[in-house]
């Protein structure tokens, strides 16, 4: 039986090398304006996908 | 740091610092709680219950996702963040407040019923396109531009909406800028030259609604005191369904008056919406309506009950969208973005009807947190340094939180508000966050179980 599944293994340390170009959206120019969803963004920059 | 959870029948794993996520069996969860800080063999006699041979094997699989950098990966970001909020930024987004006025009066309005505690106005078009110069001038190289009319009701300046939106048009190939508009509105007047305006040039369209028409009417009430729900449903009806594939957005407020907000998330499925955002009211504890502390363990049931009917609509074909559920555990934000905070007062400003700018939509009317206009630009700068250097690894709160990397440290605006500065945090808001977090992996790792079982069968 398998013991682990992962659902991702994708690091994030790897975004630091090409991230924050600042081109994805402003979280609260989304869906919310009194709470902060910055994680429920998607990124935008094709370098980093 | 590990943060490890049972929900809805899963052990889930998610390894804060990498982002990884593991649905793990009872076994490597028990070993995982015990590795920091004991060697195998201390491990191996601690889960005596098990059978030795096979904690011995799960624990080098364990092991395995360490040595991966899957799981207990280092905090290798304090410094990073530190440099990276040192740089110059940018202006990308205005938040304009078109109309500090409104043909509602909610009970829960943090802009005052529409006037930001001071007077009615309405933006003219001159601020209004001195705001998107502003923007352009300030935005460097960034490419899109964001600019949400909000109010206030906007709908009740819609003139200067739609010049606003032909002005940007008009900047774009000059300056190879894309304006991506948003709307946010009560519906009231919305009609059909709107719609169609809207979805042509709008890129999103936020549509208030709080749910059940009773929870909806008691806490969004027209001037003379009747309910709103009947006004506006069927026009957000007609309006979600001629969206087509544009995105828009049904969004709520809950309040003390509707713990039970999981009932009015699904009465808006049920009624045929698919994007649909309900957040808890912040309000301070004096307010009937406030969400209280001694509330969260019910609004986290309900939580957990709306994620579990959400998986069984999505497995029935009729799921929908629930924003505050949402999580790309593949393909969300950078590192950077995430410690950064929501770029109030440095990448995201509100402009106000007189053309001041605020570090956000929240903080207009504190005459204090005006950094300048949209004529002169930036004359305080000293107040965006104060949001520019406000990230998770300033607030003592959020260092060792696991949720740091979805909310960045969370609302600038709630820490003022309760705690009368921008790095500290609102503690209730925490707990609901870390919450939804939970309930969203939790989701991920039910459909990704429901899509393996199908290529099974």
């Amino acid at each position: 039986m398998q013991r682990i599944k992962t659902l991702t293994n994708k690091t994030m340390k790897n975004t630091m090398v090409k991230g924050g170009c600042g081109e994805c959206q402003t979280s609260c120019q989304s869906a919310c304006k009194t709470s902060c969803t910055v994680g429920n963004q998607s990124c935008e920059n094709v370098e980093n996908k | 740091m590990v943060h490890q959870y049972k929900n809805n029948g899963y052990n889930i794993v998610l390894d804060v610092c990498s982002g990884s996520v593991h649905v793990v069996d009872d076994l490597v969860y028990d070993i995982i709680a015990e590795y920091e800080g004991h060697t195998k063999e201390e491990v191996l006699d601690k889960l005596s219950s098990y059978d030795r041979a096979e904690v011995s094997e799960a624990y080098d699989e364990v092991t395995g996702l360490v040595e991966d950098g899957t799981l207990f990966a280092p905090d290798e970001y304090k410094d990073y963040i530190i440099d990276f909020k040192k740089r110059k930024t940018v202006v990308k987004a205005l938040c304009l407040h078109i109309a500090h006025d409104c043909n509602l009066a909610c009970r829960y309005c943090f802009a005052g019923e529409g006037e930001y505690h001071g007077d009615r106005a309405l933006m003219s078009l001159e601020v209004a396109k001195k705001s998107l110069d502003f923007l352009v001038a300030n935005s460097g190289f960034r490419r899109n531009l964001e600019v949400d009319f909000f109010g206030g009701e906007p709908l009740m300046n819609w003139d200067v909406v739609k010049k606003t939106v032909e002005y940007g048009r008009s900047l774009e190939e000059k300056y190879d800028k894309k304006f991506r508009f948003t709307l946010t509105t009560n519906g009231i007047l919305l009609n059909d030259e709107i719609m169609e305006f809207a979805n042509k040039e709008m890129a999103n369209v936020v549509l208030s609604i709080d749910g059940r028409k009773e929870v909806h009417d008691y806490m969004r009430p027209t001037r003379n005191g009747k309910g709103s729900y009947d006004i506006l449903l069927p026009k957000f009806q007609e309006f979600a369904r001629k969206r087509g594939n544009r995105s828009y957005y049904v969004r709520g407020t809950y309040t003390h008056n509707n713990l039970d907000f999981a009932k009015d998330v699904l009465h808006m499925a049920d009624l045929g919406f698919d994007q649909i955002s309900i957040e808890p009211v912040v309000s301070l504890p004096d307010e009937p309506y406030a969400i209280k502390e001694e509330d969260i363990p019910f609004l986290k049931e309900q939580y957990d009950m709306l994620a579990k009917e959400m998986i069984k609509r999505n497995k029935e074909g009729r799921g929908f969208n629930f924003f505050h559920f949402m999580i790309d555990l593949t393909g969300g934000p950078c590192v950077a973005k995430r410690l950064s905070g929501c770029g109030s007062g440095t990448e995201y400003m509100a402009v106000t009807p007189w053309g001041d700018l605020y570090p956000c939509h929240q903080f207009v009317g504190e005459d204090d947190f005006c950094i300048g206009n949209v004529f002169e630009g930036i004359k305080k700068q000293e107040i965006v340094d104060e949001f520019k250097l406000c990230n998770v690894y300033a607030k003592d709160k959020c260092k060792d939180c696991f949720a740091r990397f979805y909310c960045s440290g969370g609302c600038a605006a709630n820490s003022y508000k309760f705690h009368g500065n921008i790095l500290d945090a609102y503690d209730i808001g925490c707990e609901l966050q870390k919450k939804r977090i939970e309930c969203a992996i939790m989701i991920k790792a039910a459909m990704a179980d429901y899509e393996a079982e199908k290529e099974d069968n």
